[in-house]
C-alpha cells in the first residue's frame, strides 16, 4: 500500500510531484423533502503539490476551498460526493479513492497529516495533551511508551515548546499555544503531506506570526509539502511557494507566488491584490462589484464574468480552460490569454474593451 | 453642547473565582477619549482579543454599565438613561453595527422586516410607502436600493450586502454615532473594501462620526481619523492614526505593527526571524498565564 | 401546510407509518359516537363471549361490548393526553420564555419552582393526591394536576433555548430597530420554539397517557370512567387473565401501544422536520 518511506531530505529537490489531483469534481448532492440540489463546491480542479513545498489555496468563503481539501483528504462524506477526477500521492501505490477506510487509516496522521483552523478539534478538551499524542501517533510510531515520549519530547523541544505542555489540559493553554500543540501533533510522524486549514484564522495577529513561522520551520527542517488553505492574501505572500486561486468552485490562476502577486494575469487575482490594505498606502481601494455566484446556480461561461471588468461575449458563453501563459503560470481568462498583457494595470474605469487595453 | 462623546475614566471589571479566593479583573481599565460633534470623524479603537475594545463597545452602545467612570452622550450620562422613551432617544442617536453579517437578521425572516421597523419606531414614518421611502432611501447612502433587499431572506445576500443592509438600517433614525464592532472581518476580501469606503463616505457626506473597532492595522490605517491602541484593557498609545501607524511609540504598538503581514515582504523570510515575540518563552504560556488569559477573552473576536 | 404533510408522507417512513397508525387509533375513537351501547351501563350484552362477528372483540365479564367500550376508552384516553399536553405546553411556554428573556431575578425565581417540581417524585405524590381528593375524584381535576405537574423539563428547555437566542446579534439588532421586548420574544424568538413546543407536545401525550393509564390500572383514578386504563383496571378486578377471558386486556393493551408507537413516530419525524438547520437547508441554504 505504502511505497517508499524515503523522506526527502534538505536542500532543493527538483519538482518532483507528492500529490496529483486530475479533473476533480465534487458536488454536495443534497434532497430535502422532495427538492434536489447540487452544489458544485470543486468543478474540474486540477493542480500539483511539489515535494518539500508550500502550495497555497487562496479563495473567498464558499469558493469550494474547504471542500477541496476535504476531498483531497477522502474525508469527504455525503453530501459532498466525488463526481470525477483522480487524487494520487506519490507515497500511495493508487487513487486515494480506490483505498478502504482501514487502509487509509494507516496512512492518515503517518504520511498525511492535519492542521486545522479550531485545535479543538483535534485536542480532545477533557483529555490532557499527552493522551491526545498516544490517541494520533502511538500506532504509527509503534515504539515502547518510554520510547514514544521520548521521541515526542525531542519533537517539541524541536518546536520550541516545554515538553511540560504535555502535562496540561487544552483549556489551560492559550490559543496559539494549543495551536503549535496541534502543530507538533501533525508533524509528530514527520508526514511527507500536510493539509492546513485555515490554521491562524482565529489567532491574534501577534501569535499568528509566530505560528506561521513554527509551520514554515517545521517544514523545511522535514522537507514535507504543504497545502495551505487561508482566504488572507498576506498570508499566502509570506508563506506559499506557489499559490492557486479558486474562485465559485474552479482554480482560476496558479503561479509562484511573487511572480502571482508581481504580475497576476486573472482579473480576480489582479483586484485581490490591489485592493489589499497595507500600512503606509493611502491610495484609494476599490472593491468588485457584485458577489461571488451561489455554487447551486452558478452562472454559465466563465463564473467571473458578471463582475469582470474585462468581460467579452465569448467569457459569457464558453468556460476558459486553465492554461500556461508563461512557465509556470496558469490562468483560466479569455481576456488574459487572448493577449498576454498585465491586467494588474487594469482599472475599474477601464471599458470592457480588450482592443483599448494597453499590452 | 460640543461635544458629541465623553468617555471619561470608565473602567469595567468583573468579579471571577468562586466562593474562595475571588478576584476582579479589569476588562477596561481607566480609558477616557472625547469626539466632538462638529467635526464627525472616524476613531478606531484596536487590540487584540482581550484588550477589552469590545467591553468599551458595549459600554458606549450602553448596554453594559461601566463600573466607574463616566460616559456622556451629548451631555447626558449614560447612566441616567432609563425607561423606554430615554432608550429609544439614545438609539436614535447611536445605532451599532455588529461583526457578523450573517447573524445581524435573523435567519427565518425577511431582511426588510428590520429596515420597515426601523423606519416606523424611529423615522415617525407610518404609512406603507413612507415606510418604503425611508427604507429605501438609507439603502441608496449604502449603494443598494429597496428592489434588491425586499422580500430577501438573509441567505440569499452575500456577506458585503448584508452587512450593507445592516448599516443602511442603523441609518435609518439619523444617527449621529456608528458603533461598529469588526465590521469587516467576516465579510469576503473582494467585497471588504466596498464596506471600508463606504464608512469614509457616511463620514464626509452624512457627517456621522464612527467608532471602528478592529484588530486590522491596515484598513484601521487606510480610513481612521485617530486611533487608540488598547492592550489588556489599557490604552497603550493614542493619537492621530497616520501619526501613531507611522511611528508607534509603545513597545506593545510597536509589536502589533510588526507583526502584520504584508505582501511586500513576498520570499523575505521575515517568518523566519519572528521567534517568540508574542508570548514570551512557551514555558511561560503553558501554564500560569494561561488562566488569566482565557479569562481575559470576553468574547471578542 | 397541506403540501409540507404530502411531502412529509412521501419523504418520510416514520411520517407515513406514525400518521397511518394515528389515523387508525382516531378512527377509533371517533366510532365511540356511534356505539349502540351507552358506556356505563353493565350486562347489555352476554358476558364472557369470544370474538365472533357480532361481537368483533368479544364481550366482558361485566356484559359490555369490548369493542365498542374500547372505542370511548380511546376516545377518553386521547382526549385527556391532549388537554394535559396542551395546558402543560402552556405553562412551560409561558415560563420558558419569560425566565430564559428577562434572566436575573425571575429567571432564578421561576427556576427554582421549575427545579422543585423536576425533583419532587411524581407517583407517590399522585397517589396521596388520589387518598385526598378521592371523593371529588374526576377526569378535569386529573388532568389539571397532571398539567401542573408536567412543564418543568420542557420549561427548562425553553429557557435555555431563549438564552441561547438572547445572545445572538440579531437580537441586538431588533433592539436597536426599536422592538419592545415582547415582540422580540414574539416575533424573532418564537419561530424557534415552536418547533421545539410542538415535538414536545407529542412527548407530553405519551408521557400523560402512561401515567393516566399506570393509575387507572392501580385503580386511583375515576374507575367509572372507561379509559384505557380502566377497562385493564376491570379485567384485573374480574381475574381476566386467569378466567381465560383474554381479549378482555389484550385490546386495550394492543391499542395502547400502537398509539405510543404512532406518537413516537410522529415525534421522531416532526423533530427531523422542523430542525432550524434542516429548515434553513429546505429554504434553500445549505451546502458548501
Amino acid at each position: 500500500m505504502v511505497k517508499a518511506n524515503g523522506k526527502a531530505g534538505n536542500g532543493p529537490v527538483p519538482a518532483e510531484p507528492i500529490l496529483s489531483v486530475r479533473n476533480l469534481r465534487a458536488y454536495y448532492q443534497m434532497q430535502y423533502f422532495g427538492i434536489d440540489r447540487e452544489v458544485r463546491a470543486v468543478d474540474d480542479i486540477t493542480l500539483q503539490v511539489n515535494r518539500n513545498e508550500i502550495y497555497g489555496v487562496a479563495g473567498e468563503s464558499s469558493c469550494g476551498k474547504t471542500s477541496l481539501i476535504k476531498t483531497i483528504a477522502a474525508a469527504n462524506r455525503p453530501p459532498l460526493n466525488v463526481i470525477g477526477g483522480s487524487v494520487k500521492y506519490s507515497f500511495l501505490d493508487r487513487d486515494i479513492f480506490r483505498m478502504s477506510e482501514e487502509e487509509l487509516s494507516r496512512v492518515r496522521w503517518k504520511h498525511l497529516s492535519y492542521i486545522m483552523q479550531g485545535s479543538m478539534n483535534v485536542l480532545n478538551p477533557v483529555r490532557r495533551i499527552r493522551k491526545s499524542f498516544i490517541d494520533f501517533a502511538f500506532r504509527h510510531i509503534n515504539k515502547p511508551e518510554r520510547e514514544f515520549f521520548d521521541i515526542v519530547a525531542r519533537h517539541l523541544e524541536r518546536l520550541r515548546l516545554s515538553p511540560s505542555v504535555l502535562k496540561a489540559y487544552p483549556h489551560e493553554l492559550s490559543g496559539g499555544m494549543r495551536q503549535r500543540v496541534t502543530i507538533a501533533l501533525a508533524t509528530i510522524c514527520r508526514p511527507e503531506f500536510i493539509i492546513a486549514d485555515e490554521p491562524t484564522t482565529a489567532l491574534d495577529v501577534v501569535v499568528q506570526k509566530d505560528v506561521l513561522a513554527m509551520i514554515r520551520e517545521v517544514q523545511q527542517e522535514m522537507g514535507s509539502s504543504i497545502l495551505f488553505v487561508t482566504h488572507d492574501m498576506t498570508v499566502h505572500a509570506n508563506m506559499a511557494d506557489r499559490l492557486g486561486i479558486m474562485y465559485a468552485g474552479r482554480l482560476v490562476e496558479e503561479a509562484p507566488t511573487r511572480e502571482i502577486f508581481a504580475n497576476p494575469l486573472h482579473p480576480y487575482t489582479a483586484h485581490l491584490i490591489q485592493s489589499l490594505p497595507r500600512i503606509g498606502d493611502l491610495s484609494p481601494k476599490k472593491a468588485l462589484p457584485g458577489a461571488p455566484p451561489n455554487l447551486s446556480d452558478p452562472p454559465a461561461g466563465c463564473r467571473f464574468h458578471p463582475r469582470c471588468p474585462l468581460a467579452m461575449d465569448i467569457c459569457r458563453r464558453e468556460n476558459p480552460a486553465l492554461t500556461a501563459l508563461r512557465p509556470g503560470h496558469r490562468v483560466a481568462c479569455f481576456a488574459a490569454s487572448s493577449e498576454v498583457r498585465p491586467v494588474s494595470e487594469i482599472r475599474e474605469t477601464v471599458p470592457p474593451k480588450v482592443a483599448e487595453a494597453r499590452s | 453642547m460640543s461635544d458629541l462623546l465623553i468617555v471619561d475614566s470608565v473602567t469595567k471589571s468583573y468579579a471571577f473565582g468562586g466562593l474562595f479566593g475571588r478576584g476582579t479583573f479589569k476588562a477596561v481599565d481607566n480609558v477616557s477619549f472625547t469626539l466632538e460633534a462638529a467635526r464627525p470623524e472616524i476613531f478606531t479603537i484596536v487590540g487584540e482579543s482581550g484588550s477589552g475594545k469590545t467591553t468599551l463597545a458595549r459600554m458606549i452602545l450602553n448596554l453594559i454599565a461601566p463600573t466607574s467612570g463616566t460616559i456622556r452622550f451629548r451631555g447626558t450620562d449614560l447612566n441616567a438613561i432609563r425607561g423606554s422613551r430615554a432608550r429609544m432617544d439614545f438609539m436614535r442617536h447611536v445605532q451599532p453595527i455588529f461583526q457578523n453579517p450573517f447573524e445581524v437578521f435573523n435567519p427565518l425572516k425577511k431582511v426588510d422586516h428590520y429596515l420597515f421597523m426601523t423606519a416606523r419606531r424611529f423615522a415617525g414614518a407610518s404609512k406603507t410607502a413612507e415606510v418604503e421611502a425611508h427604507a429605501d432611501a438609507a439603502l441608496q447612502k449604502v449603494g443598494l436600493s429597496l428592489a434588491e433587499v425586499k422580500g430577501r431572506f438573509p441567505h440569499e445576500l452575500s456577506g458585503g450586502q448584508l452587512q450593507r443592509t445592516a448599516i443602511a438600517r442603523a441609518l435609518i433614525p439619523g444617527p449621529s454615532l456608528l458603533v461598529a464592532d469588526e465590521p469587516v472581518s467576516m465579510v469576503d476580501a473582494s467585497l471588504r473594501m466596498s464596506i471600508v469606503n463606504l464608512f469614509r463616505t457616511l463620514r464626509d457626506d452624512l457627517r456621522v462620526s464612527i467608532i471602528y473597532i478592529t484588530h486590522d492595522l491596515a484598513t484601521a490605517y487606510y480610513i481612521s481619523d485617530r486611533i487608540i491602541i488598547m492592550q489588556k484593557g489599557v490604552v497603550v498609545e493614542s493619537g492621530p492614526a497616520r501619526q501613531v501607524l507611522d511611528n508607534p511609540q509603545h513597545p506593545y504598538s510597536i509589536l502589533l505593527k510588526e507583526s502584520v503581514l504584508s505582501p511586500e515582504t513576498i520570499g523575505e523570510g521575515i517568518l523566519g526571524l519572528a521567534r517568540h515575540t508574542g508570548e514570551g518563552p512557551p514555558e511561560a504560556s503553558a501554564e500560569g498565564g494561561a488562566a488569566t488569559r482565557t479569562l481575559a477573552q470576553p468574547r471578542s473576536s | 401546510m397541506l403540501k409540507t404533510l404530502r411531502d412529509l408522507f412521501r419523504y418520510n417512513r416514520e411520517f407515513a407509518i406514525g400518521s397511518m397508525l394515528m389515523a387508525v387509533i382516531l378512527g377509533m375513537a371517533a366510532l365511540s359516537a356511534f356505539s349502540p351501547y351507552p358506556p356505563a351501563n353493565i350486562y347489555v350484552v352476554p358476558p364472557d363471549m369470544p370474538p365472533s362477528w357480532a361481537h368483533p372483540f368479544g364481550t366482558n365479564s361485566r356484559g359490555q361490548d369490548v369493542f365498542w367500550q374500547l372505542t370511548f376508552a380511546m376516545r377518553n384516553t386521547l382526549l385527556f393526553g391532549f388537554a394535559v399536553a396542551f395546558l402543560s405546553r402552556l405553562l412551560s411556554l409561558l415560563i420558558g420564555l419569560v425566565a430564559g428573556y428577562q434572566g436575573g431575578l425571575t429567571d432564578r425565581v421561576l427556576m427554582s419552582i421549575n427545579d422543585t417540581f423536576i425533583v419532587i417524585p411524581l407517583f407517590p405524590l399522585l397517589i396521596l393526591f388520589y387518598f385526598v381528593m378521592r371523593d371529588y375524584m374526576n377526569w378535569v381535576l386529573l388532568t389539571l394536576v397532571i398539567a401542573c405537574l408536567g412543564w418543568a423539563y420542557d420549561a427548562r428547555l425553553i429557557r435555555s433555548i431563549m438564552m441561547s437566542l438572547k445572545t445572538r446579534e440579531f437580537t441586538q439588532t431588533s433592539v436597536f430597530s426599536g422592538m419592545k421586548m415582547h415582540e422580540i420574544v414574539v416575533r424573532e424568538h418564537l419561530p424557534y420554539v415552536l418547533p421545539i413546543v410542538f415535538s414536545t407536545t407529542l412527548n407530553n401525550i405519551n408521557w400523560s397517557i402512561g401515567l393516566e393509564v399506570t393509575l387507572s390500572v392501580l385503580g386511583f383514578t375515576d374507575i367509572n370512567r372507561p379509559t384505557v386504563g380502566t377497562m385493564i383496571f376491570w379485567a384485573n378486578q374480574h381475574s381476566a387473565m386467569v378466567a381465560g377471558v383474554w381479549w378482555w386486556f389484550v385490546f386495550p393493551t394492543a391499542f395502547i401501544t400502537l398509539t405510543f408507537i404512532a406518537l413516537f413516530l410522529l415525534a421522531v419525524s416532526m423533530n427531523e422536520y422542523i430542525d432550524p438547520r434542516s429548515r434553513l437547508a429546505r429554504m434553500g441554504m445549505g451546502g458548501a
